[in-house]
């Protein structure tokens, strides 16, 4: 097919100016932040060598953080904050997206801004700050007539630099659940759409320049003292922000938002139920690429209303059961736990979602490998690879004490390219998801948990506390319970897999909608 | 001269550095007549541009005491008093990101003198030191020469219209020819505005040729004092050191140029 032809790239387009404002919003704000705070920190610190070295550490310390981890910790924190005010005072804000993402970013902007402040002011010719007190300047006279402007280039290389950094970083804050241009990339790679994940790589670049050329214009200007310089990039980028302002002003009427952890299932489930939401006249949109800790506590504060969860991982993860129940006794447990918590489980969708361990069905046989237990034999020799999560999840410990297992190598992986990984005899086991349609794809087979260490994954839809009376909503919703089987879902799960325009999560969704209905 | 009350006085003032380590200005006593030029000469860490700098509280004193027109400087506001002289640095000190204009007129800038004001003064100023308005004014520092800058650092020494200027090793990086002839044009404006000059160098042939009196620091300490020809009388070995050279370049130029002269 050709590359420029493919429909996912109007598919992209199409989100640009969603993702695309926010990206601004959230970056402009958190340098805007940033520079609040470093500036006057910096100018503090210049004459005080302790709080100097002090700070140039801390924020390289900060730098020296990826990412998407300083991102991540801001959440639970944020969390913690936001139940201290509203147990204090009794005002709650939102530890979800916005703040959280903005928070991160600012503090990482940090670093260049502190540096080449200091470094730009200390590096002035001590003759001239000698020449400013001598012709009668106050110390803040020489700063803001002398200092300042000699360290102006220095400073707003530091700027810039933080710019670009924030622009780039903010791409990571789509799992906090921030919106941005990260989107692309976090839903590209997980329903392997190269189209989206090269987009969004393009768009966050592209932005990045702009604004670094944009300051490198203010910069010259102030430079050469070019009043038209200074006014023609003040502009261009005030007006980059109010474009960026207005389509959230448009669309800030509420809505239902439903959430999507980060893979293609979820993605595809999302889009299920927005369309049925839309389809009862209930507007809906999607906030995707959630971390898996963030989506339950997003949903108990409201932040999303409705997502699709799986039994098992709330028992283990959310819930913190050690063990193992069976099937009505676990989700009748999670239930009466759900609802003090004031969530409503609303029902199954009708297939399991469970982590097993699969490994190519031609090998299992020729080794006579049927059960987890036939396998444990042979662990010693073999490797294994999971998803991020799955080494550190219960499940995994369950089954090496259930079963003894102890491999010579363990691997993490992203998830959907495991199966070909295992394949391919890249490893030869892996900890699979039963509903992921790569198993019949790749001819794997999923061995038998005869000792049933591993929780039941039940696929249940919840809703948040205040959707518990809404009845337009469960009505919209009923007709998806208990009529997706696994045989659905793994066909639906290959389709999204897929590279054509029908393997849009959007176009997935419909194409099961209409399977439903044939039943 | 001495008749005169002086208009800045130095009495038994010292300042050291380093905790106490290097006594930099040791006991000095210094009278400075109203319209008197004094240079101040002195070997490297004689103590002389720290002598400079007291008088105008860049540095506070340790002891003693420094008034101009009789009122003790330590009760001044500094920012004031530097305000109300003017001073003139090493290589010039001139703001590289401000225009010519822009540098000699910030003093008056500082005070809240109005724009066209300034805008007039920075005019009369460049005429004042021999540079041409119209060429200079909207130029920046690092387009003039070396010798044009210390015009304009001059100009700008004299914005505020001090009575007092302050000039730390003014024309030590030119080259002779232009020394020379901005040092005879200083001396020119010195006596045409009536204003009392002290003047630092290293160089004991520019202080006699334009100072009425030199002052000779050596290790912090006023070592000697007086006119060309008091200083000449002087039995102290290191002003018969420091006064050799000048002289045995004299007597040098002088043979050169009567024997050039009756071929």
């Amino acid at each position: 097919m050709n590359l420029l032809s493919d429909p996912r790239w109007n598919d992209a387009i199409g989100h640009l100016p969603d993702y695309l404002g926010n990206h601004v919003r959230v970056s402009v704000a958190a340098l805007v932040l940033g520079l609040a705070a470093s500036f006057p920190l910096a100018l503090m610190a210049r004459n005080r060598p302790v709080m100097r070295s002090v700070l140039l550490v801390v924020a390289s310390i900060v730098q020296t953080v990826p990412g998407l981890a300083l991102l991540a910790l801001f959440y639970p924190l944020l969390l913690a904050l936001a139940a201290l005010t509203s147990s204090w005072f009794g005002l709650g804000f939102s530890a979800f997206g916005f703040l959280p993402a903005v928070l991160a970013l600012a503090l990482y902007s940090m670093l260049p801004v502190l540096r080449n402040t200091i470094t730009g002011l200390q590096g002035i010719d001590p003759a001239l700050t000698e020449a400013a007190r001598g012709v009668g300047m106050t110390p803040r006279q020489s700063l803001t007539m002398v200092e300042l402007p000699l360290a102006l280039p220095v400073i707003m290389a530091g700027i810039r630099t933080a710019a670009v950094w924030v622009i780039g970083t903010a791409t990571l804050s789509t799992p906090i659940g921030q919106t941005s241009l990260g989107n692309y990339i976090f839903a590209g790679l997980q329903t392997q759409n190269w189209v989206f994940v090269l987009f969004g790589c393009i768009a966050a670049a592209i932005l990045a320049l702009v604004v670094d050329q944009l300051l490198a214009l203010i910069e010259s200007g102030l430079q050469v003292r070019s009043r038209i310089r200074v006014t023609a990039g003040i502009a261009v980028i005030a007006a980059l922000i109010a474009v960026a302002l207005a389509p959230s002003f448009a669309r800030t009427k509420s809505g239902y938002i439903v959430g999507a952890k980060t893979f293609t299932e979820q993605y595809v489930l999302a889009a299920l139920i927005s369309q049925r939401l839309q389809a009862a006249g209930l507007p809906a949109t999607t906030r995707e690429g959630l971390g898996s800790n963030v989506i339950f506590e997003a949903l108990v504060n409201g932040d999303i209303d409705v997502y699709v969860d799986y039994s098992g991982t709330l028992w283990a993860n959310q819930f913190h059961n050690a063990g193992i129940a069976p099937r009505e006794k676990l989700l009748a447990d999670i239930k009466a736990t759900l609802a003090q918590r004031n969530i409503i489980l609303l029902g199954e969708l009708g297939f399991e979602n469970a982590y097993a361990l699969v490994m190519p069905k031609a090998r299992a046989d020729a080794l006579n490998i049927h059960s987890i237990g036939d396998l444990a034999a042979h662990a010693g020799a073999m490797s294994i690879a999971g998803d991020y999560e799955f080494f550190a999840r219960p499940e995994w410990a369950a089954l090496k004490k259930a079963y003894g297992l102890s491999f010579r190598e363990q691997r993490q992986m992203q998830s959907n390219f495991m199966y070909a990984a295992v394949a391919s005899g890249e490893v030869d086991v892996i900890a699979g998801y039963t509903s992921d349609g790569q198993i019949a794809k790749y001819g794997l087979t999923v061995l038998d948990d005869s000792r049933h260490a591993i929780p039941p994954y039940d696929a249940i839809v919840l809703l948040a506390p205040r959707r518990a009376d809404d009845a337009k909503l469960k009505a919209a919703l009923q007709p998806l319970l208990g009529k997706i089987d696994i045989a659905l879902m793994r066909e639906a799960n290959l389709r999204a897999s897929g590279t054509g325009a029908d393997s849009l999560p959007t176009a997935v969704a419909r194409w099961m909608w209409a399977k439903i209905n044939e039943k | 001269m001495s008749d005169t009350p002086p208009l800045i006085a130095f009495s038994h003032v010292a300042k050291s550095f380093d905790g106490g380590r290097v006594k930099a200005v040791d006991d000095v006593t210094l009278d400075i007549a109203a319209g008197e030029f004094l240079a101040v000469v002195g070997g490297s860490g004689s103590g002389k541009t720290t002598l400079l700098r007291l008088a105008n509280r860049l540095i506070n004193p340790d002891a003693g005491t420094i008034t101009i027109a009789g009122e003790d400087i330590a009760r001044v506001d500094p920012i004031l008093l530097r305000r109300r002289m003017g001073y003139v640095f090493q290589s010039g000190g001139l703001f590289p990101h401000m225009s010519i204009a822009a540098n000699i007129g910030i003093t008056p800038r500082l005070l809240g003198t109005p724009k066209p004001e300034i805008a007039a003064r920075v005019d009369d100023l460049l005429d004042l030191v021999q540079l041409d308005r119209v060429q200079h004014r909207d130029r920046f520092p690092h387009e003039l020469s070396g010798g044009q800058r210390q015009r304009v650092g001059v100009a700008r020494a004299l914005a505020a219209k001090p009575h007092i200027v302050l000039m730390d090793e003014p024309f030590g990086a030119l080259d002779p020819v232009t020394r020379d002839a901005l040092g005879a044009d200083y001396r020119a404006l010195h006596a045409r505005l009536g204003l009392t000059t002290v003047m630092i160098t290293h160089d004991m042939t520019e202080a006699l040729l334009l100072a009425d009196r030199v002052a000779v620091m050596r290790e912090g300490r006023l070592a000697a004092l007086g006119t060309a020809a008091e200083l000449s009388r002087s039995d102290d070995p290191y002003v018969g050191e420091l006064l050799g050279t000048p002289r045995r370049q004299a007597e040098r130029l002088h043979a050169a140029l009567s024997r050039n002269g009756t071929p």
